[in-house]
């Protein structure tokens, strides 16, 4: 079962994205901002993140320079997704290693269509 | 609650103009979609649409019924792998056998609001260089005015953009405009748009090598499908290659396409194709 990291300051967005990505059969791991996120991938890395940018303490972009340095922290797939809907951030995010991007809102159908284009469906 | 007659009545004009079946059961879907075209004239439920069209001809009524009943669901890239064959698999077999005409032809039919055609483009874009010196046509079709409007303008929202585009595709060929995306010019300018009823004559339009009928034929009963395959087929060559939907099938329909065994959802013409479409050795698909 390959695993995903759900990284999102929002409760409810944390509990909506589980549920899409258990239905996907992803074991899913919950962080509520980029420095717990860190921790979680130190236990073990996931094979893909999903992403929120703006969050305390350590925000999504931090978060994914942090890990791509980690060992074994290229191999996630990275999966941006927040209310940043421009093309300026979108070109921030890849260019930081992000391998997709959604914006918000989504729904189940833009997260499966984003991890089929990722590989990981 | 719709009446038998009316909903027959309706019914009979969407099937002759369109082809299109609609069974008893989907006569909820015929009230909910046709109260709009009966506000839009005047009328205050589907009884009062339906007392005009028994009162006289009137083609912009009858067409506006037909196309409320079209299906227009569509994405980017849809399934993804007709894409890559078309990309790893048939262009370079193609192009192999056209290196003196250096053209070919694309049909996508059913079009609905352009998000195949313009899949089509990008791919091709992506390669120009490979494709300098060709000519190739895409031509996009659809029954529907609206969404062939909709299609030109080449402006999708934020959920449509999401829905099988990949993040560097949207980056390298949209801009933002407003709250929507706005697909490059250039990329539109690749694809001709064109009104076509799928029951009408396609020698028309000329003749095609590739022709995307993905997800259209599943609307349409089984001798109405074979009618359109019959007509499709005439105008493809024989090393042709026609795409369905993933779900869709020719058997019990047509003999006239067998499936691609090795490609799901990719048929060849059965009169003298080649009998396999395996992919290309290197040396051809490197050069196309």
């Amino acid at each position: 079962m390959k695993s995903c990291l759900v990284v999102d300051d929002s409760r409810v967005i944390r509990m909506v994205a589980r549920k899409i990505m258990e239905e996907l059969a992803f074991e899913v791991v919950e962080a509520e901002d980029g420095k717990v996120a860190i921790e979680r991938c130190n236990q073990g890395m996931p094979d893909a993140v999903l992403l929120d940018w703006h969050m305390p303490v350590m925000d999504g972009l931090e978060f994914l320079h942090a890990l791509r340095r980690l060992p074994g922290g290229d191999k996630p797939k990275v999966v941006f997704c927040t209310t940043k809907n421009d093309l300026e951030h979108i070109q921030e995010a890849i260019k930081a290693g992000a391998d997709e991007y959604i914006m918000k809102p989504f729904d189940s159908e833009i997260i499966q269509s984003k991890f089929m284009q990722v590989g990981l469906l | 609650m719709i009446r038998h007659d009316d909903f027959e009545l309706l019914r009979g004009i969407v099937k002759s103009r369109s082809g299109l079946t609609l069974s008893p059961d989907k006569a909820y879907l015929l009230e909910n979609r046709l109260m709009a075209v009966a506000r839009k004239w005047g009328m205050n439920d589907i009884d009062g649409l339906a007392a005009a069209v028994r009162g006289g001809p009137n083609e912009e009524l009858l067409r506006e019924i037909t196309e409320a009943m079209t299906t227009n669901e569509t994405l980017f890239f849809r399934d993804q792998s007709p894409f890559e064959q078309l990309q790893k698999v048939v262009l370079p077999r193609l192009m192999a056998s056209r290196k003196e005409a250096r053209h070919i032809r694309i049909w996508s039919a059913g079009c609905s609001s352009g998000q195949e055609p313009y899949s089509i483009s990008m791919i091709l874009r992506e390669q120009s260089a490979l494709f300098k010196d060709w000519r190739i046509d895409i031509l996009a079709t659809d029954i529907s005015r609206t969404m062939l409007d909709k299609a030109r303008a080449g402006l999708y929202t934020q959920f449509e953009v999401q829905r099988g585009l990949p993040i560097a595709m949207l980056m390298k060929h949209f801009k933002q405009a407003g709250d929507k995306w706005e697909l490059d010019p250039s990329i539109r300018a690749m694809v001709e748009f064109r009104e076509f009823n799928l029951l009408g004559d396609p020698g028309t339009l000329g003749r095609f090598d590739i022709v995307f009928l993905r997800n259209v034929l599943i609307y349409l009963d089984q001798p109405t499908k074979a009618q359109v395959l019959e007509k499709v087929c005439r105008q493809m060559p024989t090393d042709g290659v026609l795409y369905m939907g993933g779900a869709e099938t020719v058997m019990g329909v047509t003999e006239k396409f067998q499936p691609v065994s090795e490609h799901r959802g990719m048929y060849r013409v059965t009169a003298g194709g080649p009998s396999q479409w395996k992919t290309p050795p290197a040396s051809i698909a490197s050069n196309a």
